[in-house]
């Protein structure tokens, strides 16, 4: 009996992210738009959640009256200084760690110890040695970010292609030259995937400081807000938030499209 | 200049690689380096290059390097070794910088090893941009600017499919008549041994120790693919070769 032919069927495709423009506003919006309706509707009620709406007018009265600029100034200043200072030490550490032998074999589990401590947990004590002020809320920060950073460092040095050392050690490359132009550049892509993750830790800290002993300050705002049970500031100052780890990541993300050219 | 290999011998803790080596590398010559995988090939030739260092033996080196040769002993990578982030100008430059040679200079010298591997055109191109071929040009160029007296080759064809493998041996051929080199070239393919090597040493398995070592005595540019005396030298490599390549592969690596 003569088969009958029939397509092969087709079993690929998938397990390939690519980028679809707009989705991730399209689920935004749409979630918004079932609270909105929900809250009018009366099927949420208001202890629940804001009304959306609401909350959008309380952000827009919070820039009109400049309260706005008033807690996010300190707030940015905040994250910037500390997550700096923690970033560019955690990159130095993260960088002899996986050059030098002894550093590594005596800072790892420091860093292994340091690492699972809610540095909340450590603001008293960083109060009596930075002060009550911006020095504590600093040091903080920097502590929460330099541990992810020497993590995500050493391991991006570790991962650097040997081959590419051996080539610049079998053309009599200096030391030096094989760290700068060889080593950095290869771990510079795992760097920067670690960066989001310090950024992140970052905010979360912040907020965390802020909330502990500040007068003003997005924590501070939402502190607030929560004591006074008000739902809409409370939700105005986590979009903020929110907002705040979106604009950080799309900036990493425009850093390492520029840094990163040469990949593919 | 030349390499003379005395008494070399190593071992990867308990596992001997290589016993007893003694090879002489006389200058302008390509000796080339066949054995069955894991014999110790690539060990060798990074010992060579100074790269790693024997148990015992050693290797010493003869003659003075050429006045204008900045890394007497250069290697090509099987795997290119290309900075990814760098272009294939970049890719050179690297290996000038630290001579502090820069500008003017190093343009004049990128500009004349690019033209001898016919990259003319690519000097601005990232090495994603090109061929596996193009890619071990690059490297080859790359090893031409620092003007060895002895260029250490690692599988270089190895990566490399079997059309461009025979452009680029052409090419190889055609660099070294233009200005005859030594070089060591570490190979598995019996078909690039004959063409390339005017001595061939052959290695048993593991540990690596020198079987033979053959004279070649046909100038390179008469040696042409299918010719009759090279396809029977070949056969008698692969003589010599067949027992030690299949008793290596019958070993365990870590037994």
């Amino acid at each position: 009996m003569p088969e009958t032919a029939r397509p092969v069927p087709f079993r690929g495709g998938g397990f390939r992210p690519v980028s679809k423009r707009g989705a991730g506003v399209v689920v935004f919006v749409l979630l918004l738009a079932v609270i909105e309706w929900g809250t009018r509707a009366g099927w949420i009620s208001s202890l629940t959640l804001p009304r959306p709406s609401d909350v959008a007018a309380t952000l827009v009265d919070l820039a009109r009256s400049g309260l706005l600029w008033t807690h996010l100034a300190p707030s940015l200043t905040r994250l910037l200084v500390g997550s700096l200072l923690g970033v560019t030490a955690g990159i130095g550490v993260g960088i002899l760690i996986g050059l030098f032998s002894y550093v590594r074999a005596g800072l790892i589990p420091l860093v292994a110890a340091l690492f699972p401590i809610p540095k909340i947990a450590l603001l008293p004590l960083f109060v009596i040695w930075f002060g009550i002020d911006e020095g504590s809320k600093y040091a903080l920060i920097a502590l929460g970010t330099f541990t992810p950073t020497v993590v995500a460092t050493y391991g991006a040095v570790d991962n650097v292609d040997r081959t590419l050392v051996r080539m610049g050690q079998s053309f009599g490359l200096r030391w030096l030259s094989i760290v700068r132009k060889i080593v950095l550049p290869g771990a510079l892509p795992g760097i920067l995937s670690g960066l989001r993750v310090s950024i992140a830790i970052g905010i979360i800290l912040l907020v965390a400081a802020e909330m502990l002993g500040a007068e003003y300050g997005i924590g501070a705002y939402i502190l607030q807000a929560g004591s006074l049970y008000d739902l809409e500031r409370l939700f105005a100052g986590v979009v903020i938030l929110s907002s705040l780890g979106v604009v950080t990541s799309w900036a990493i993300g425009r850093l390492e499209n520029w840094l990163l050219r040469w990949r593919s | 200049m030349e390499l003379t290999v005395e008494k070399l011998t190593h071992r990867y803790g308990d596992v001997p690689v290589l016993q007893d080596i003694n090879l002489h590398i006389p200058a302008g010559e390509i000796l080339c380096v066949i054995g069955p995988s894991g014999c110790g090939k690539s060990t060798l030739l990074r010992m060579l290059g100074g790269l790693e260092r024997p148990d015992a033996g050693q290797v010493l080196q003869r003659g003075s390097a050429p006045a204008d040769c900045l890394n007497p002993l250069t290697f090509v990578f099987q795997d290119f070794a290309l900075l990814p982030w760098r272009s294939v100008g970049g890719n050179i430059s690297l290996v000038l910088e630290d001579h502090g040679i820069r500008g003017q200079a190093a343009d004049t010298i990128i500009c004349d090893v690019l033209a001898r591997t016919k990259l003319g055109d690519f000097r601005d191109a990232l090495p994603r941009q090109l061929s596996g071929g193009m890619k071990q040009r690059v490297a080859i160029a790359r090893a031409l600017a620092v003007n060895p007296a002895v260029m250490l080759l690692d599988e270089p064809l190895s990566a490399l499919d079997a059309q461009t493998r025979e452009l680029l041996m052409e090419d190889l051929i055609a660099l070294w008549q233009r200005q005859p080199f030594t070089a060591v070239y570490v190979t598995h393919n019996l078909a690039e041994a004959v063409r390339l090597g005017h001595r061939i040493a052959v290695l048993s398995r593991r540990p690596g120790q020198v079987r033979e070592v053959i004279e070649v005595d046909i100038p390179l540019s008469d040696r042409a693919p299918g010719d009759p005396h090279l396809e029977d030298l070949q056969s008698r490599l692969w003589q010599i070769m067949k027992d030690e390549a299949m008793a290596a592969d019958q070993e365990l690596l870590d037994a």
